[in-house]
């Protein structure tokens, strides 16, 4: 077909897909779509009754984003910041805004310290971490793991190797820590 | 009481916890009866939103018993079966009196560029989220509803999210009669925005996955028109090619942050975490999509840059639209259509699986073993 103003005919009418797909056609109308317009006044105010909200109180210094002009009257209190990979968050927030890569780039890298640290500590606990149960990857046994994924034309299994990898990464380096501060002690010992 | 607990990459475990007790006078506490592993939570399990916290819960798709109510509480008491929208919001802020819910500015200190969400990292306002015994419920006023008599559970708690999301990604497509609509993604989001796209006098609906399993739902449950990238040279010229070289009225990226189809954009976002997302199905929406198009973006991205096609976009005069989405906005229209059974969100749902054993859970769902879609997480105590 050549390149004009209409399209080709559709391959099914409006009738025909009203009576093959229930609802077909209901929302027609944008009127009809909650969502149509973008911006639209919600009377009821879905359920609030005050202008601004009542205050949560501050427990421990929130850290917040340099864009907001005060701290949120409601906020999550969920792993308040600890240690090195608290410092990093605290300095993440304090220092850039959420327009900098800086900001997001230490943030993630704070989460890598997190886990780190998290790990070491749980060495020292009755549940240290456990990869095997931790990363559920006894559901491949059961859950048919090979069958999922051979013959099947999926493009994920190309990197689904590297996933191991990233699980094993803070073990490796938790180890590579203790045999290295174990030497460099036997060799002060010396 | 029994939670779900990050331990970092690709780690989760059941941990005992504190109940969570009330922290402003407009705080519920609410005893989870179902909750939901989303797509979403797996950006989180993999590491790739900032600030994501070892010790947090995650869960934002959820319905309970609400067990404890703040002073100022006066829609809900003790009792009362709730289902919560994923987003935390406050009902008279500049963005919620306009139905932005989802871009609420009185909920998140950590950060102005998005919302509130339950157990979504700190970048969405660090709090503890639904995969465990018990929530915390911020604006009990505003954000909960009670479930009607005559709705089931599991369809109450894929309208927190999924549901709620795949119909509003169809609005923002601003679809007309007979327009062709390719959703890129058959997860259960986009099988939903399939399914709704239907809804608003979609001509032609197309949706492409890679996942065999999940492309086959696309056809029974949404009856879509269905195509596997992997079987393609290059999907954008095949869709060009069923499309009269015109190319799809409307495109919605149901797919996200983690997408497939080009090693290194999906190596350098979801392993290395060098872009906010891993824009393959959003790059093919932006070059499937006729000129003048509209593209409805619902996957999720992370705050970083990501490396978008902006110039093919510019180009072709499309329009972008996006957002998380304001799931309460939805629910009265969706209830409707639950009611007059042209939609039955529960359809979807492949595993129930017990909070005890959620690590599994997780693995199951993102490495699509055992033709999972939907999976949803049953706390211990019910
Ligand atoms: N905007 C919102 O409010 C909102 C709400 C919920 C979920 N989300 C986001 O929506 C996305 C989908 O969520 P879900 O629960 O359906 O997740 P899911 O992981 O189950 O589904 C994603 C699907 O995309 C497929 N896919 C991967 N690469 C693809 C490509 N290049 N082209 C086509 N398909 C591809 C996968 O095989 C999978 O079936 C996620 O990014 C999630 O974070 C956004
Ligand atoms: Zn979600
Ligand atoms: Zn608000």
């Amino acid at each position: 077909m050549a390149y004009t103003s209409e399209r080709p005919p559709r391959a099914e009418s409006s009738d025909d897909l009203r009576a093959r797909i229930p609802g077909w056609g209901v929302d027609l109308d944008p009127k009809d779509r909650p969502s149509v317009p973008k911006l639209r006044i919600q009377e009821d105010r879905t359920g609030a009754h005050w202008e601004f909200p009542e205050r949560q109180e501050e427990k421990w210094p929130r850290e917040r984003s340099t864009e907001h002009k005060f701290l949120t009257p409601v906020f999550g209190t969920s792993c308040p910041p600890h240690g090195i990979s608290g410092a990093m968050r605290r300095f993440a927030y304090r220092k850039y805004s959420e327009a900098r890569a800086a900001h997001w780039l230490l943030l993630l890298a704070a989460d890598r310290v997190d886990a780190g640290e998290q790990h070491l500590r749980s060495l020292l606990t009755t549940r240290p971490d456990n990869p095997i149960t931790q990363t559920g990857v006894r559901s491949e046994v059961f859950a048919h793991g090979i069958s999922a994924r051979i013959g099947r034309k999926r493009a994920d299994v190309r990197h689904h190797p590297l996933d191991p990898i990233i699980v094993a990464a803070p073990w490796v380096v938790a180890a590579g820590l203790v045999v290295k501060t174990v030497r460099s002690v036997r060799r002060r010992r010396r | 009481m029994r939670a779900m607990v990050y331990r970092g990459p690709y780690k989760v475990r059941v941990e005992e916890k504190d109940v969570p007790v009330v922290e402003h006078p407009n705080d519920a506490i609410v005893r989870v009866t179902l909750a939901a592993i989303c797509g979403s939570d797996l950006h989180l399990y993999h590491g790739m939103m900032p600030d994501t916290r070892v010790g947090m819960t995650f869960g934002h798709e959820f319905i309970g018993v609400v067990e404890d109510v703040g002073s100022s509480v006066v829609n809900l008491k003790r009792g009362d079966r709730v289902m919560v929208p994923f987003n935390i919001f406050c009902g008279t802020c500049w963005f919620c009196a306009r139905g932005l819910y989802s871009n609420c500015h009185n909920v998140n200190p950590n950060a102005t560029a998005v919302g509130g969400i339950y157990g979504y990292s700190h970048t969405c306002g660090g709090y503890d989220g639904g995969q465990a015994e018990y929530v915390r419920v911020p604006f009990a006023d505003v954000g909960p509803t009670v479930i009607p008599e005559w709705m089931d559970d599991e369809d109450a708690v894929m309208l927190t999210d999924a549901l709620a999301t795949g119909y509003f990604g169809a609005q923002l497509g601003d679809i007309v009669e007979g327009d062709v609509v390719v959703v890129f993604g058959a997860g259960p989001v986009g099988l939903f925005a399939a399914k709704s796209a239907w809804l608003m006098g979609a001509g032609r609906v197309i949706v492409i996955d890679h996942l065999e399993y999940r492309l086959a739902k696309a056809r029974t449950f949404a009856h879509a028109e269905t195509y596997n990238f992997t079987e393609y040279d290059d999907i954008v010229v095949h869709m060009k090619k069923i499309t009269d070289h015109l190319g799809a009225d409307v495109a919605i990226d149901a797919v996200g942050a983690e997408a497939d189809g080009n090693l290194t954009q999906h190596v350098t976002a979801a392993k290395l975490k060098l872009q906010g997302g891993s824009p393959v199905a959003l790059n093919w929406a932006i070059d499937s999509v006729r000129k003048g198009g509209t593209i409805s973006v619902m996957g999720a991205y992370g705050p970083m840059f990501s490396a978008v096609k902006f110039g093919d976009a510019l180009n072709k005069g499309l329009t972008l639209r996006m957002n998380q989405c304001p799931v309460k906005r939805q629910w009265p229209r969706l209830f409707e259509h639950i009611r007059n059974g042209y939609l039955k969100p529960s359809d979807i749902v492949t595993h129930r699986i017990p909070l005890e054993h959620i690590a599994e859970g997780y693995h199951i769902f993102s490495a699509k073993l055992d033709d999972c879609i939907k999976p949803l997480i049953v706390p211990s105590g019910t």
